[in-house]
Protein backbone atom coordinates (compact mmCIF):
# COMPACT_ATOMS: atom_id res chain seq x y z
CA UNK A 1 0.00 0.00 0.00
CA UNK A 2 0.99 3.34 -0.75
CA UNK A 3 -1.31 5.08 1.62
CA UNK A 4 0.88 6.85 4.43
CA UNK A 5 -1.29 7.43 8.28
CA UNK A 6 -2.14 11.14 7.31
CA UNK A 7 -3.26 10.54 3.49
CA UNK A 8 -7.35 10.16 3.30
CA UNK A 9 -8.42 6.72 2.61
CA UNK A 10 -10.94 8.40 0.05
CA UNK A 11 -10.48 11.61 -1.98
CA UNK A 12 -13.05 13.33 -3.95
CA UNK A 13 -11.07 16.73 -6.03
CA UNK A 14 -13.34 18.73 -8.38
CA UNK A 15 -15.59 15.53 -9.43
CA UNK A 16 -17.73 16.18 -11.63
CA UNK A 17 -20.46 13.39 -13.04
CA UNK A 18 -23.47 13.96 -14.92
CA UNK A 19 -26.41 11.50 -16.42
CA UNK A 20 -26.58 12.93 -19.92
CA UNK A 21 -27.12 16.68 -19.21
CA UNK A 22 -28.05 16.20 -15.78
CA UNK A 23 -24.86 17.36 -13.76
CA UNK A 24 -25.45 15.37 -10.14
CA UNK A 25 -21.93 16.14 -8.49
CA UNK A 26 -20.81 19.51 -9.68
CA UNK A 27 -17.00 20.02 -8.35
CA UNK A 28 -17.50 17.71 -5.46
CA UNK A 29 -14.74 17.42 -2.66
CA UNK A 30 -14.60 15.35 -0.41
CA UNK A 31 -12.13 13.23 1.39
CA UNK A 32 -12.54 10.50 4.43
CA UNK A 33 -9.48 9.40 6.78
CA UNK A 34 -9.09 5.84 7.73
CA UNK A 35 -11.20 4.46 10.03
CA UNK A 36 -13.65 7.32 10.16
CA UNK A 37 -17.75 6.66 9.98
CA UNK A 38 -19.05 9.22 7.84
CA UNK A 39 -23.08 9.33 7.34
CA UNK A 40 -24.29 11.01 4.55
CA UNK A 41 -27.87 12.35 5.01
CA UNK A 42 -30.05 14.85 2.37
CA UNK A 43 -33.04 14.91 0.66
CA UNK A 44 -33.64 12.17 -2.06
CA UNK A 45 -32.38 12.95 -5.21
CA UNK A 46 -29.54 14.88 -3.91
CA UNK A 47 -26.49 12.76 -4.89
CA UNK A 48 -25.73 10.40 -1.83
CA UNK A 49 -25.81 7.08 -3.75
CA UNK A 50 -24.20 8.35 -6.86
CA UNK A 51 -21.16 9.45 -4.03
CA UNK A 52 -21.33 5.46 -2.93
CA UNK A 53 -21.89 4.04 -6.67
CA UNK A 54 -18.90 5.80 -7.91
CA UNK A 55 -16.57 4.78 -5.37
CA UNK A 56 -18.01 1.45 -6.12
CA UNK A 57 -17.32 1.81 -9.71
CA UNK A 58 -20.69 1.03 -10.23
CA UNK A 59 -20.35 4.53 -12.19
CA UNK A 60 -18.23 6.31 -13.78
CA UNK A 61 -17.22 10.38 -13.25
CA UNK A 62 -16.83 12.52 -15.61
CA UNK A 63 -14.33 15.47 -14.73
CA UNK A 64 -11.54 15.76 -11.29
CA UNK A 65 -9.92 13.37 -9.07
CA UNK A 66 -10.82 10.20 -6.97
CA UNK A 67 -8.33 7.97 -5.25
CA UNK A 68 -8.65 5.27 -2.64
CA UNK A 69 -5.64 4.92 -0.54
CA UNK A 70 -3.42 6.85 -2.63
CA UNK A 71 -5.03 5.05 -5.69
CA UNK A 72 -5.91 7.25 -8.83
CA UNK A 73 -9.86 5.88 -10.18
CA UNK A 74 -8.57 7.14 -13.41
CA UNK A 75 -5.42 5.99 -15.04
CA UNK A 76 -3.48 7.86 -17.42
CA UNK A 77 -4.14 6.56 -20.63
CA UNK A 78 -7.17 4.87 -19.02
CA UNK A 79 -9.87 4.27 -21.77
CA UNK A 80 -14.00 3.76 -21.78
CA UNK A 81 -16.22 5.55 -19.77
CA UNK A 82 -14.02 4.96 -16.54
CA UNK A 83 -10.99 5.92 -18.13
CA UNK A 84 -9.47 2.51 -16.12
CA UNK A 85 -8.49 -1.04 -17.30
CA UNK A 86 -10.98 -3.62 -15.55
CA UNK A 87 -7.57 -4.84 -13.75
CA UNK A 88 -7.22 -1.38 -12.43
CA UNK A 89 -10.88 -1.17 -11.06
CA UNK A 90 -10.46 -4.79 -10.19
CA UNK A 91 -8.01 -4.13 -7.35
CA UNK A 92 -9.68 -0.93 -6.64
CA UNK A 93 -12.86 -2.74 -5.99
CA UNK A 94 -10.52 -5.24 -3.55
CA UNK A 95 -10.69 -2.93 -0.85
CA UNK A 96 -14.48 -2.19 -0.94
CA UNK A 97 -17.41 -4.09 0.05
CA UNK A 98 -20.99 -2.38 -0.36
CA UNK A 99 -24.38 -3.06 1.21
CA UNK A 100 -27.34 -2.33 -0.73
CA UNK A 101 -31.10 -1.14 -0.09
CA UNK A 102 -32.46 -4.27 -1.67
CA UNK A 103 -29.44 -6.62 -0.03
CA UNK A 104 -29.33 -8.43 -3.65
CA UNK A 105 -28.38 -11.69 -2.27
CA UNK A 106 -27.75 -14.27 -4.76
CA UNK A 107 -31.53 -15.69 -4.90
CA UNK A 108 -29.75 -19.54 -6.55
CA UNK A 109 -27.41 -19.55 -3.44
CA UNK A 110 -27.91 -20.52 0.26
CA UNK A 111 -26.82 -18.22 2.55
CA UNK A 112 -23.46 -19.67 2.61
CA UNK A 113 -22.08 -20.07 -0.35
CA UNK A 114 -23.49 -15.88 -0.78
CA UNK A 115 -21.11 -15.70 1.58
CA UNK A 116 -18.42 -18.16 0.57
CA UNK A 117 -18.40 -17.74 -3.27
CA UNK A 118 -16.70 -14.50 -3.88
CA UNK A 119 -13.89 -15.39 -1.60
CA UNK A 120 -13.62 -18.68 -3.10
CA UNK A 121 -13.40 -17.07 -6.50
CA UNK A 122 -12.45 -13.78 -6.51
CA UNK A 123 -9.54 -13.91 -3.74
CA UNK A 124 -9.03 -17.82 -4.45
CA UNK A 125 -9.41 -18.97 -0.60
CA UNK A 126 -9.96 -22.94 0.02
CA UNK A 127 -13.53 -23.78 0.27
CA UNK A 128 -13.07 -25.17 3.42
CA UNK A 129 -11.30 -22.22 5.12
CA UNK A 130 -13.57 -19.81 3.50
CA UNK A 131 -16.43 -21.67 4.87
CA UNK A 132 -14.60 -21.16 8.48
CA UNK A 133 -15.03 -17.83 8.08
CA UNK A 134 -18.14 -17.38 6.58
CA UNK A 135 -19.65 -19.26 9.39
CA UNK A 136 -17.76 -17.01 11.85
CA UNK A 137 -19.27 -14.30 9.79
CA UNK A 138 -22.91 -15.38 10.06
CA UNK A 139 -22.79 -15.91 13.92
CA UNK A 140 -21.56 -12.54 14.14
CA UNK A 141 -24.88 -11.52 12.31
CA UNK A 142 -26.52 -13.75 14.64
CA UNK A 143 -27.53 -16.10 11.69
CA UNK A 144 -25.08 -19.05 11.80
CA UNK A 145 -28.37 -20.85 12.18
CA UNK A 146 -29.46 -20.55 8.71
CA UNK A 147 -27.11 -21.22 6.88
CA UNK A 148 -28.17 -23.79 4.73
CA UNK A 149 -31.48 -21.51 4.23
CA UNK A 150 -32.00 -19.60 0.66
CA UNK A 151 -32.59 -15.77 1.02
CA UNK A 152 -36.40 -16.07 0.11
CA UNK A 153 -36.88 -18.10 2.99
CA UNK A 154 -35.12 -14.85 5.21
CA UNK A 155 -36.71 -11.96 6.32
CA UNK A 156 -35.79 -8.62 4.41
CA UNK A 157 -33.45 -7.66 7.53
CA UNK A 158 -32.15 -11.33 8.24
CA UNK A 159 -31.51 -10.80 4.37
CA UNK A 160 -29.66 -7.31 4.83
CA UNK A 161 -27.91 -9.30 7.71
CA UNK A 162 -26.39 -12.10 5.13
CA UNK A 163 -25.59 -9.12 2.74
CA UNK A 164 -23.43 -7.57 5.80
CA UNK A 165 -21.19 -10.67 5.97
CA UNK A 166 -21.09 -11.05 2.28
CA UNK A 167 -19.67 -7.48 2.03
CA UNK A 168 -17.25 -8.53 5.04
CA UNK A 169 -15.97 -12.06 3.61
CA UNK A 170 -14.09 -9.99 1.52
CA UNK A 171 -12.36 -7.94 4.09
CA UNK A 172 -12.72 -4.43 2.77
CA UNK A 173 -11.07 -1.34 4.13
CA UNK A 174 -13.73 0.61 2.96
CA UNK A 175 -17.67 -0.26 3.23
CA UNK A 176 -20.15 1.14 2.04
CA UNK A 177 -24.13 1.30 2.97
CA UNK A 178 -27.08 2.97 0.54
CA UNK A 179 -30.00 2.72 3.09
CA UNK A 180 -29.50 -0.56 4.44
CA UNK A 181 -32.48 -0.28 6.73
CA UNK A 182 -35.05 1.52 4.13
CA UNK A 183 -36.72 -1.59 2.33
CA UNK A 184 -37.60 -2.98 5.82
CA UNK A 185 -40.25 -3.11 7.74
CA UNK A 186 -40.05 -0.93 11.06
CA UNK A 187 -39.69 -4.13 13.01
CA UNK A 188 -37.18 -5.06 11.17
CA UNK A 189 -34.63 -2.04 11.14
CA UNK A 190 -33.54 -2.56 14.91
CA UNK A 191 -31.48 -6.09 14.16
CA UNK A 192 -29.56 -4.27 10.84
CA UNK A 193 -28.78 -1.49 12.68
CA UNK A 194 -27.37 -3.11 15.59
CA UNK A 195 -24.92 -5.02 13.58
CA UNK A 196 -23.40 -1.97 11.88
CA UNK A 197 -23.12 -0.59 15.18
CA UNK A 198 -20.95 -3.44 16.27
CA UNK A 199 -19.00 -2.41 12.75
CA UNK A 200 -18.84 1.19 14.25
CA UNK A 201 -16.22 -0.10 16.90
CA UNK A 202 -14.19 -1.52 14.68
CA UNK A 203 -11.05 1.18 14.48
CA UNK A 204 -9.44 0.11 11.08
CA UNK A 205 -12.94 -0.25 9.10
CA UNK A 206 -14.05 2.88 7.25
CA UNK A 207 -17.52 3.10 6.83
CA UNK A 208 -19.51 5.35 4.47
CA UNK A 209 -23.12 5.22 5.58
CA UNK A 210 -26.49 6.66 3.52
CA UNK A 211 -29.51 6.59 5.67
CA UNK A 212 -32.91 8.16 7.41
CA UNK A 213 -32.07 6.88 10.66
CA UNK A 214 -30.93 10.24 12.01
CA UNK A 215 -30.73 9.01 15.70
CA UNK A 216 -28.38 6.08 14.70
CA UNK A 217 -26.37 8.62 12.54
CA UNK A 218 -25.74 10.77 15.86
CA UNK A 219 -24.82 7.75 17.62
CA UNK A 220 -22.62 5.86 15.39
CA UNK A 221 -20.99 8.67 13.22
CA UNK A 222 -17.49 10.57 13.60
CA UNK A 223 -19.00 13.39 11.09
CA UNK A 224 -22.13 13.95 9.29
CA UNK A 225 -22.46 15.34 5.90
CA UNK A 226 -25.77 16.79 4.73
CA UNK A 227 -26.10 17.07 0.94
CA UNK A 228 -28.29 19.23 -0.59
CA UNK A 229 -28.05 19.35 -4.51
CA UNK A 230 -24.75 17.28 -5.36
CA UNK A 231 -22.89 19.10 -2.78
CA UNK A 232 -22.15 18.81 0.96
CA UNK A 233 -23.83 21.98 2.31
CA UNK A 234 -23.18 21.20 5.75
CA UNK A 235 -20.98 19.50 7.52
CA UNK A 236 -19.06 18.21 11.18
CA UNK A 237 -19.59 16.40 14.07
CA UNK A 238 -22.90 14.56 14.58
CA UNK A 239 -23.36 16.80 18.13
CA UNK A 240 -23.23 19.61 16.05
CA UNK A 241 -25.34 18.93 12.91
CA UNK A 242 -27.84 17.83 14.67
CA UNK A 243 -27.84 20.30 17.80
CA UNK A 244 -27.23 23.70 16.27
CA UNK A 245 -27.33 23.22 12.43
CA UNK A 246 -25.96 26.57 10.91
CA UNK A 247 -27.44 26.30 7.55
CA UNK A 248 -31.27 26.70 6.91
CA UNK A 249 -31.16 24.12 4.64
CA UNK A 250 -30.03 21.88 6.97
CA UNK A 251 -32.20 22.86 9.56
CA UNK A 252 -35.75 22.55 7.01
CA UNK A 253 -34.26 18.91 6.23
CA UNK A 254 -33.83 18.05 9.74
CA UNK A 255 -37.15 19.17 10.71
CA UNK A 256 -39.10 17.76 8.00
CA UNK A 257 -37.29 13.71 8.92
CA UNK A 258 -37.71 14.41 12.60
CA UNK A 259 -41.12 15.51 12.70
CA UNK B 1 -55.32 -56.06 -45.73
CA UNK B 2 -56.09 -54.25 -42.34
CA UNK B 3 -54.05 -51.22 -41.44
CA UNK B 4 -53.12 -52.80 -38.41
CA UNK B 5 -50.55 -55.16 -39.62
CA UNK B 6 -48.94 -52.34 -40.78
CA UNK B 7 -48.45 -51.16 -36.95
CA UNK B 8 -44.64 -52.31 -36.32
CA UNK B 9 -43.89 -49.86 -39.51
CA UNK B 10 -45.39 -47.10 -37.64
CA UNK B 11 -44.04 -48.07 -34.63
CA UNK B 12 -40.23 -47.57 -36.52
CA UNK B 13 -41.44 -44.43 -38.00
CA UNK B 14 -41.95 -43.08 -34.18
CA UNK B 15 -38.74 -44.15 -33.15
CA UNK B 16 -37.16 -42.39 -35.96
CA UNK B 17 -39.18 -39.31 -35.34
CA UNK B 18 -38.39 -39.55 -31.16
CA UNK B 19 -34.53 -39.89 -32.56
CA UNK B 20 -34.73 -37.06 -34.74
CA UNK B 21 -36.49 -35.14 -31.96
CA UNK B 22 -34.09 -35.50 -29.26
CA UNK B 23 -31.14 -34.98 -30.75
CA UNK B 24 -31.95 -31.83 -32.35
CA UNK B 25 -33.19 -30.59 -29.22
CA UNK B 26 -29.95 -31.43 -27.68
CA UNK B 27 -28.11 -30.02 -30.26
CA UNK B 28 -30.40 -27.16 -30.49
CA UNK B 29 -29.82 -26.43 -26.83
CA UNK B 30 -26.14 -26.40 -27.23
CA UNK B 31 -26.35 -23.93 -30.02
CA UNK B 32 -29.00 -21.89 -28.19
CA UNK B 33 -26.43 -21.23 -25.67
CA UNK B 34 -23.66 -20.67 -27.30
CA UNK B 35 -25.13 -18.22 -29.53
CA UNK B 36 -27.48 -16.60 -27.26
CA UNK B 37 -24.39 -15.88 -24.53
CA UNK B 38 -22.07 -14.25 -27.80
CA UNK B 39 -25.55 -12.29 -28.16
CA UNK B 40 -25.01 -10.58 -24.95
CA UNK B 41 -21.46 -10.81 -24.10
CA UNK B 42 -19.83 -11.43 -27.49
CA UNK B 43 -18.52 -7.95 -28.05
CA UNK B 44 -19.40 -5.99 -31.13
CA UNK B 45 -18.36 -8.69 -33.90
CA UNK B 46 -19.29 -11.54 -32.44
CA UNK B 47 -22.64 -10.72 -31.13
CA UNK B 48 -23.21 -9.47 -34.79
CA UNK B 49 -22.13 -12.87 -35.96
CA UNK B 50 -24.47 -14.34 -33.28
CA UNK B 51 -27.61 -12.35 -34.64
CA UNK B 52 -27.26 -13.20 -37.90
CA UNK B 53 -27.38 -16.99 -37.31
CA UNK B 54 -30.81 -16.26 -35.15
CA UNK B 55 -32.23 -13.74 -38.05
CA UNK B 56 -30.88 -16.33 -40.34
CA UNK B 57 -32.87 -19.27 -39.11
CA UNK B 58 -36.01 -17.45 -37.33
CA UNK B 59 -36.36 -15.69 -40.77
CA UNK B 60 -36.82 -18.46 -43.20
CA UNK B 61 -39.00 -21.12 -43.31
CA UNK B 62 -37.63 -24.77 -42.20
CA UNK B 63 -39.35 -26.38 -45.08
CA UNK B 64 -36.78 -24.22 -47.25
CA UNK B 65 -34.20 -24.67 -45.22
CA UNK B 66 -34.21 -28.53 -45.30
CA UNK B 67 -34.46 -28.69 -48.71
CA UNK B 68 -31.77 -25.91 -49.18
CA UNK B 69 -29.28 -27.83 -46.50
CA UNK B 70 -30.36 -31.15 -48.26
CA UNK B 71 -29.91 -30.21 -52.13
CA UNK B 72 -27.00 -27.21 -51.61
CA UNK B 73 -24.64 -28.36 -49.01
CA UNK B 74 -23.84 -31.40 -51.84
CA UNK B 75 -22.98 -28.74 -54.19
CA UNK B 76 -20.14 -27.66 -51.85
CA UNK B 77 -18.79 -31.00 -51.22
CA UNK B 78 -20.99 -31.52 -47.96
CA UNK B 79 -22.95 -34.40 -47.90
CA UNK B 80 -24.78 -36.15 -44.94
CA UNK B 81 -27.28 -38.60 -44.92
CA UNK B 82 -30.54 -37.41 -44.82
CA UNK B 83 -30.88 -38.00 -41.17
CA UNK B 84 -28.11 -36.44 -40.27
CA UNK B 85 -29.07 -33.21 -42.14
CA UNK B 86 -32.66 -33.33 -40.72
CA UNK B 87 -31.30 -33.45 -37.51
CA UNK B 88 -28.64 -30.59 -37.91
CA UNK B 89 -31.27 -28.34 -39.81
CA UNK B 90 -33.90 -29.18 -37.19
CA UNK B 91 -31.29 -28.42 -34.46
CA UNK B 92 -30.19 -24.90 -36.24
CA UNK B 93 -34.16 -23.71 -36.09
CA UNK B 94 -34.14 -24.38 -32.59
CA UNK B 95 -31.31 -23.01 -31.58
CA UNK B 96 -32.03 -19.60 -33.49
CA UNK B 97 -35.08 -19.36 -31.27
CA UNK B 98 -33.59 -20.80 -28.49
CA UNK B 99 -31.08 -18.63 -29.03
CA UNK B 100 -33.63 -15.85 -28.81
CA UNK B 101 -34.66 -17.76 -25.39
CA UNK B 102 -31.21 -17.68 -23.43
CA UNK B 103 -30.84 -13.65 -24.40
CA UNK B 104 -33.87 -13.05 -23.17
CA UNK B 105 -33.40 -14.55 -20.27
CA UNK B 106 -29.98 -13.26 -19.64
CA UNK B 107 -30.99 -10.03 -20.14
CA UNK B 108 -34.31 -10.44 -17.91
CA UNK B 109 -31.44 -10.48 -14.52
CA UNK B 110 -31.75 -7.29 -12.52
CA UNK B 111 -29.28 -5.14 -12.94
CA UNK B 112 -28.92 -5.42 -8.91
CA UNK B 113 -27.52 -8.25 -9.51
CA UNK B 114 -25.03 -7.57 -11.43
CA UNK B 115 -24.06 -4.36 -9.26
CA UNK B 116 -23.76 -6.99 -6.09
CA UNK B 117 -21.42 -9.35 -8.87
CA UNK B 118 -19.32 -6.30 -9.59
CA UNK B 119 -18.98 -4.99 -6.08
CA UNK B 120 -18.00 -8.66 -5.03
CA UNK B 121 -15.59 -8.10 -7.57
CA UNK B 122 -16.14 -10.74 -9.56
CA UNK B 123 -15.11 -10.67 -13.38
CA UNK B 124 -17.24 -10.92 -16.06
CA UNK B 125 -17.55 -14.46 -16.84
CA UNK B 126 -17.61 -15.46 -13.14
CA UNK B 127 -20.63 -13.01 -13.16
CA UNK B 128 -22.19 -15.06 -16.29
CA UNK B 129 -21.90 -18.20 -15.41
CA UNK B 130 -22.16 -18.42 -11.48
CA UNK B 131 -24.92 -15.11 -11.30
CA UNK B 132 -26.57 -14.79 -14.46
CA UNK B 133 -26.90 -18.05 -16.03
CA UNK B 134 -27.79 -20.08 -13.02
CA UNK B 135 -30.62 -17.26 -12.56
CA UNK B 136 -31.71 -17.36 -16.24
CA UNK B 137 -31.81 -20.80 -16.89
CA UNK B 138 -34.86 -20.78 -14.36
CA UNK B 139 -36.42 -18.03 -16.43
CA UNK B 140 -36.06 -20.27 -19.91
CA UNK B 141 -37.36 -23.28 -19.35
CA UNK B 142 -40.80 -22.64 -19.86
CA UNK B 143 -39.82 -21.42 -23.17
CA UNK B 144 -37.54 -24.25 -23.95
CA UNK B 145 -40.73 -26.67 -22.68
CA UNK B 146 -42.95 -25.23 -26.22
CA UNK B 147 -39.61 -25.06 -28.14
CA UNK B 148 -39.09 -29.02 -27.20
CA UNK B 149 -42.76 -29.55 -28.23
CA UNK B 150 -42.71 -27.29 -31.25
CA UNK B 151 -39.10 -28.95 -32.58
CA UNK B 152 -41.48 -31.98 -32.41
CA UNK B 153 -44.34 -31.25 -34.28
CA UNK B 154 -41.82 -29.51 -36.85
CA UNK B 155 -39.89 -32.75 -37.06
CA UNK B 156 -42.73 -34.40 -39.19
CA UNK B 157 -41.41 -32.16 -41.99
CA UNK B 158 -38.36 -34.16 -42.46
CA UNK B 159 -40.64 -36.58 -44.36
CA UNK B 160 -39.94 -34.13 -47.33
CA UNK B 161 -36.78 -35.52 -47.52
CA UNK B 162 -37.55 -38.80 -47.58
CA UNK B 163 -36.48 -39.55 -43.82
CA UNK B 164 -39.18 -42.63 -42.93
CA UNK B 165 -40.28 -40.68 -39.53
CA UNK B 166 -43.72 -41.30 -38.15
CA UNK B 167 -45.78 -38.76 -40.71
CA UNK B 168 -43.54 -40.68 -43.82
CA UNK B 169 -44.86 -43.98 -42.57
CA UNK B 170 -48.26 -42.66 -41.83
CA UNK B 171 -48.47 -41.55 -45.38
CA UNK B 172 -47.10 -44.53 -46.72
CA UNK B 173 -49.23 -46.93 -44.87
CA UNK B 174 -52.22 -44.77 -46.05
CA UNK B 175 -51.67 -44.72 -49.49
CA UNK B 176 -51.62 -49.06 -49.55
CA UNK B 177 -54.50 -49.72 -46.73
CA UNK B 178 -56.56 -46.02 -48.34
CA UNK B 179 -57.41 -46.04 -44.53
CA UNK B 180 -56.89 -42.42 -44.02
CA UNK B 181 -58.90 -41.91 -40.91
CA UNK B 182 -57.80 -44.86 -39.01
CA UNK B 183 -54.31 -44.38 -39.92
CA UNK B 184 -53.62 -41.20 -39.15
CA UNK B 185 -55.81 -41.13 -35.89
CA UNK B 186 -53.15 -43.16 -34.60
CA UNK B 187 -50.50 -40.95 -35.99
CA UNK B 188 -52.65 -38.05 -33.99
CA UNK B 189 -52.09 -40.15 -30.77
CA UNK B 190 -48.65 -41.16 -31.56
CA UNK B 191 -47.58 -37.47 -31.63
CA UNK B 192 -49.55 -36.59 -28.92
CA UNK B 193 -47.99 -39.69 -26.38
CA UNK B 194 -44.88 -38.39 -27.65
CA UNK B 195 -45.53 -34.61 -26.79
CA UNK B 196 -46.80 -35.83 -23.33
CA UNK B 197 -43.53 -37.21 -22.40
CA UNK B 198 -41.53 -34.70 -23.64
CA UNK B 199 -43.31 -32.40 -21.24
CA UNK B 200 -43.42 -34.77 -18.23
CA UNK B 201 -39.04 -34.96 -18.80
CA UNK B 202 -39.29 -31.30 -19.44
CA UNK B 203 -40.91 -30.40 -15.96
CA UNK B 204 -38.34 -32.94 -14.44
CA UNK B 205 -35.61 -30.63 -15.55
CA UNK B 206 -37.27 -27.29 -14.63
CA UNK B 207 -37.93 -28.95 -11.03
CA UNK B 208 -34.09 -29.96 -11.05
CA UNK B 209 -32.86 -26.49 -12.18
CA UNK B 210 -35.45 -25.05 -9.35
CA UNK B 211 -33.18 -26.83 -7.01
CA UNK B 212 -35.44 -27.09 -3.70
CA UNK B 213 -36.51 -24.30 -2.30
CA UNK B 214 -34.18 -21.52 -4.30
CA UNK B 215 -36.59 -19.92 -6.25
CA UNK B 216 -40.48 -19.15 -4.78
CA UNK B 217 -42.71 -20.14 -7.73
CA UNK B 218 -42.98 -17.73 -9.99
CA UNK B 219 -46.17 -16.26 -10.82
CA UNK B 220 -46.12 -16.95 -14.65
CA UNK B 221 -45.06 -20.60 -14.66
N1 LIG C 1 -28.78 6.06 -13.85
C1 LIG C 1 -29.22 7.33 -13.78
N2 LIG C 1 -29.59 7.99 -14.89
C2 LIG C 1 -30.03 9.26 -14.84
N3 LIG C 1 -30.14 9.97 -13.71
C3 LIG C 1 -29.80 9.38 -12.55
C4 LIG C 1 -29.32 8.03 -12.53
N4 LIG C 1 -29.04 7.68 -11.25
C5 LIG C 1 -29.33 8.79 -10.52
N5 LIG C 1 -29.78 9.80 -11.29
C6 LIG C 1 -30.16 11.14 -10.82
O1 LIG C 1 -29.08 11.66 -10.07
C7 LIG C 1 -29.56 12.42 -8.98
C8 LIG C 1 -28.92 11.94 -7.70
O2 LIG C 1 -29.35 10.61 -7.47
P1 LIG C 1 -28.91 9.78 -6.19
O3 LIG C 1 -27.44 9.84 -6.06
O4 LIG C 1 -29.52 8.44 -6.34
O5 LIG C 1 -29.60 10.59 -5.02
P2 LIG C 1 -29.87 10.15 -3.52
O6 LIG C 1 -29.20 8.85 -3.27
O7 LIG C 1 -29.33 11.26 -2.70
O8 LIG C 1 -31.37 10.05 -3.39
C9 LIG C 1 -31.07 12.30 -9.00
O9 LIG C 1 -31.59 13.46 -9.60
C10 LIG C 1 -31.32 11.11 -9.87
O10 LIG C 1 -32.54 11.25 -10.54
MG1 LIG D 1 -30.12 6.99 -2.84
Amino acid sequence: MTDKPSQPIIEFSNVTKRFGTLTVLDDFNFKVAKGEKVTLIGPSGSGKSTVLRILMTLEPFQEGRLALAGMSYHEPNGKGPFKASEKHLHQIRSHIGMVFQSFNLFPHMTVLRNVVEAPVRVLGLPRGEAECRAVDLLAMVGLADKKDHYPSQLSGGQQQRVAIARALAMRPRVLLFDEPTSALDPQLVGEVLSVIRGLAHEHDLTMLLVTHEMRFAREVSDRVCFFDKGRICEQGEPNAIFGAPKEERTREFLQSVLS
Amino acid sequence: MNWTAYLPMLWQGAVVTMTITLSAILFGVILAFVFGILRVEGGPILSKVALCYTEVFRGTSLFVQLFWFYYALPLVGLSFDPITTGILVLAAHAGGYGAEIVRGALSSVSVQQMEAARALNFNRLQTLFRISLPQAVVEMMPAFGNLTIETLKLSSLVSLISIADLTFSAQSIRNITLDSTSIYSVTLVCYFAMSLMLMVVVRVIERMVRRGNAFPRAAHS
